[in-house]
């Protein structure tokens, strides 16, 4: 139930990560967390081994952690919830401090915890990394449906303008003094949302109508190529290769 | 409810992401219908839009705010495949240019947030105007179809958590805390939706997909007094031959699963059985906390076994009706391949 986004992750540079083809990273990041969400969650050495990786991937592309751990802000309502776990999750329980927890609580929250803090540590650092339509374009380069593509590249076109539209006209309500405290203010913020449709709509309408007389046919040409040799894909592996083979490994010895 | 990696186990995961893919591909063809040429610019815009209607913060109660979820609203403005698209388009950035939601759980969020709510809110907003015309109507609809859907995703959130949660905790409790919360937040939601579209039908009632129906014909005058009526308002949405059975079988089937579940439920109650069977209901009555607020969630265990039945019928009738449609529109774009060769 996070609000709204302000800020963009991205973080220009030119480093051996920024460099790697978007495809790679995004393959690598979502293999990434498919092998944590993989592992069992008694293996506390193998999290911690996930993420010396990640702080190892940051140190290479030179997000320092203080930037990555304030964009981790978005995890902080399941963390109220992972600990809230321990006191009303079922099964047996212990005492620790003179207070009643659930063992099996106590190890969901841990298992919640520790997984969803290493994939927004790895998400963060992809979108630190990478350029939002490079990143779009990887994802074409990946299979997924150029139409969707499409659709989220005009989003990522069209937000700024329309989330500045929005800005607008809050300053303008509030420069009137206006401030929704109530329930009966949600006319007022409603007749907004509308307003703010119509006004997007049609500017979208008048868009399209220009780019069509500039010769749009259905889809923006690429410039770049995009294309990543075998040893970028090599790189880019190493983050879930690694975490893999620690994976099995510790499977093999258990 | 942005569901981070983690939360479900990778069964779940991956079968929600099946789910989302199916439901996401359908929409595509869909949207191609609801937006002709102009799909990608058009659904682009309003995936911006909804991401900017989510940061209007609006006040529930005295301290706390919600935001809005956008899927019904979208789904009246521009009609439910673009609004499926966009919501999932919205959930695809913010989780890969946001990091807000897991990439792992991307499935799980598009299904709840994306696809269930949008389908309970149409078929709520169709069957309402169905039965009755009008912008009034329409408005109503708006809301209460809104209001449905927050409630029916949170409590498919509980019921996905039974089947593949990581964490032990009875789906009665979680179930009646998500359901709960979510009909505030529902109502918030609906009374934005309803005096958005409410709004947007005053000005631009060409633009709210869900009153298409509703524009007055054009009417010439000539100077000689002779009325000409040009250019009938197009028909209402699907195709007639199941315009009135698919809401009916969604009434049927939703009548039957609430209302049989909810009987069944009074005795022993199936849900607390099941878990018990399965051997992970347990110790509920020697919680230290047995007497707290919390714990009381279980008294209302009858309701969401309910809501729940109806939740599964929508959610079935989703994923058949995805690839019934799916298949049937294959098997045709075949077959009139196969009438050009041979002719």
């Amino acid at each position: 139930m996070g609000a709204g986004h302000q800020h963009q992750l991205y973080r220009a540079g030119d480093t051996l990560v920024h460099r790697l083809p978007p495809q790679c990273k995004l393959a690598a990041v979502a293999a990434f967390a498919l092998v944590v969400v993989a592992t069992p969650r008694e293996w506390l050495w193998v999290f911690c081994l996930y993420a010396a990786l990640l702080a190892g991937a940051a140190a290479v592309a030179r997000v320092p952690p203080g930037f990555v751990l304030r964009r981790m802000a978005v995890e902080i309502p399941f963390v109220v919830f992972a600990v809230a776990l321990p006191f009303i999750g079922l099964g047996e329980r212990v005492s620790l401090l003179g207070v009643s927890l659930s063992a099996e609580g106590l190890w969901s929250a841990w298992n919640i915890l520790a997984k969803a803090t290493l994939g927004v540590a790895a998400s963060v650092l992809l979108a630190a990394t990478t350029e939002p339509r490079l990143m779009l374009l990887g994802a074409q380069r990946l299979r997924l449906p150029p139409l969707l593509v499409q659709i989220a590249m005009f989003m990522l076109r069209y937000m700024d303008v329309i989330v500045d539209e929005m800005r607008r006209m809050r300053v303008a309500r509030e420069s009137r003094g206006f401030t929704a405290r109530d329930v009966r203010h949600i006319p007022v913020v409603a007749k907004s949302a509308g307003a703010l449709f119509i006004r997007s709509y049609e500017r979208g309408e008048r868009v399209h109508l220009a780019m069509l007389s500039r010769g749009y046919s259905g889809s923006m040409p690429v410039i770049q190529d995009l294309s990543a040799s075998s040893r970028q894909w090599l790189v880019a592996g190493m983050l879930p290769g690694v975490a893999l083979v620690a994976l099995l490994g510790t499977w093999g010895l258990a | 409810m942005h569901v981070p990696d983690g939360f479900f186990n990778a069964a779940v995961s991956i079968s929600a992401g099946a789910v989302a893919a199916t439901g996401v591909a359908f929409c595509l063809r869909g949207a191609r219908r609801e937006l002709d040429d102009r799909t990608a610019p058009m659904a682009g815009l309003v995936a911006a839009f909804i991401f900017a209607v989510q940061m209007l913060n609006f006040p529930v109660a005295a301290g706390t705010s919600g935001h809005l979820l956008g899927g019904t609203l979208a789904a009246i403005l521009v009609g439910p495949h673009t609004a499926v698209l966009c919501v999932a388009v919205v959930l695809l950035v913010q989780g890969f240019f946001f990091a807000d939601g897991g990439l792992t759980a991307l499935g799980v969020n598009i299904t709840l947030m994306g696809i269930v709510a949008v389908v309970a809110g149409w078929a709520v907003f169709r069957l309402i105007t169905k039965a009755s015309r009008g912008r009034g109507a329409v408005v109503a609809a708006s809301f209460v179809a809104a209001l449905i859907s927050v409630p029916v995703s949170a409590v498919t959130f509980a019921l996905l958590f039974w089947v593949g949660g990581t964490a032990p905790i009875e789906v009665s409790t979680v179930a009646a805390a998500m359901g709960g919360v979510h009909v505030l937040i529902g109502i918030g939601e609906g009374l934005i939706t309803a005096v958005t579209v409410s709004t947007v039908l005053a000005v631009r009632p060409d633009l709210v997909y869900g009153a298409r129906g509703l524009a007055a014909p054009l009417v010439l005058r000539g100077a000689d007094g002779e009325a000409v009526v040009t250019g009938e308002p197009r028909a209402q949405g699907a195709p007639r031959r199941i315009g009135w059975f698919l809401p009916a079988g969604v009434l049927v089937a939703a009548l039957l699963a609430g209302i049989v579940s909810f009987y069944a439920s009074s005795s022993p109650d199936g849900l607390e059985r099941v878990a018990e069977d399965k051997g992970f209901s347990g110790q509920a009555a020697d919680h230290a906390l047995a007497d707290q607020p919390l714990a009381d969630y279980g008294e209302a265990g009858d309701i969401p076994v309910g809501l729940a039945g109806l939740v599964g019928v929508g959610v079935t009738l989703a994923v058949g009706g995805g690839l019934f449609f799916a298949v049937r529109r294959r098997s045709r774009g075949e077959a009139s391949a196969r009438d050009e060769v041979s002719a």
